[in-house]
């Protein structure tokens, strides 16, 4: 099907290499960015449950690399690319109800999007931090 | 079928959407909510969790509610990246062999991280 030639070869729209970044577009980059981390991250979460039901010894070694200063990086990575994405996905249902489109509304998303991700990332790992000591 | 005197557009015309066109869209909605709600309560029995010891986890994990909470997660996560991946994989990937591999390495993918992941909450839950 899509595999016969074109015989008229028309017009093709530049590419995104041409365009001076905005705003709302990196956002849009950014939340398949976040998407493609907690795809590759989920592997994380099944690790800690693998360890959970495999035995004391394996469980500490997810703890290990868990709670080293890298473990630690990337779990706050992992929190952050979560909350984004989750953020960024509820900008996205928004705009599924055809609300959210206009010029001010759009860079207001998206600024809330990235100030309440980082807000929140910061929230929970206090949070984390006081129940932990 | 291939006839030259049909125009591209002949030939697809009356083919239908397969019936199919809007499904991964609304399954992608679909599982971002379920996805939104889960994690929400999953990033709440994990901070519970910080630093305990391997016998309090196990037995957070082996309780009920907590483990339908995770498999439940794990079903809506598995669902939402396999169809996510599969738009990026879409998008970037032009060669035909490229892309059909990329895509059954994907569903591979989703595929061992849901069923080993339930697995794990299954095996706790069962007294393992
Ligand atoms: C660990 C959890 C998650 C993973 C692994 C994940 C993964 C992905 C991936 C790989 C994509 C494709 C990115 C793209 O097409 O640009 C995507 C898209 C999307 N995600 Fe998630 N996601 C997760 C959680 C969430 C949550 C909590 C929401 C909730 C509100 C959400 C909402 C969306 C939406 C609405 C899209 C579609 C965006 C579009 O149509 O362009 N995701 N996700």
């Amino acid at each position: 099907m899509a595999d016969s030639p074109p015989r008229i070869v028309r017009p093709i729209s530049p590419h995104l290499q041409i365009y001076r970044p905005l705003f709302t577009m990196v956002m849009s980059i950014v939340h398949r960015i976040t998407g493609m981390a907690l795809y590759f991250g989920t592997v994380l979460l099944v690790w800690w449950l693998l360890a959970a039901a495999s035995s004391p010894n394996a469980y500490t070694t997810f703890a290990n690399v868990a709670g080293s200063w890298i473990g630690r990086l990337v779990l706050l990575g992992f929190t952050w690319a979560l909350i984004h994405h989750a953020l960024g996905g509820v900008r996205h249902l928004i705009w599924d109800t055809i609300h959210g489109f206009g010029p001010k509304e759009r860079v207001l998303l998206a600024k809330a999007t990235l100030a309440g991700s980082i807000a929140l990332t910061i929230i929970v790992w206090a949070i984390g931090l006081a129940v932990k000591s | 079928m291939h006839s030259p005197m049909r125009t591209p557009l002949g030939r697809v015309r009356g083919l239908g959407s397969a019936r199919s066109g809007t499904e991964h869209f609304f399954v992608q909605r679909l599982t971002a909510i379920g996805t939104l709600i889960l994690a929400v309560i999953f990033l709440c029995i994990v901070i519970s969790l910080l630093g305990e010891s391997y016998n309090t986890v196990h037995a957070t994990l082996a309780n009920p509610l907590v483990a339908v909470v995770i498999l439940l997660m794990l079903l809506s996560i598995t669902v939402h990246m396999r169809i996510g991946m599969q738009v990026v994989i879409e998008d970037y990937l032009h060669n035909e062999g490229v892309k059909v591999l990329a895509i059954i390495a994907n569903t591979f993918f989703t595929t061992v991280i849901g069923l080993a992941g339930a697995f794990a909450v299954l095996k706790i839950s069962m007294g393992g």
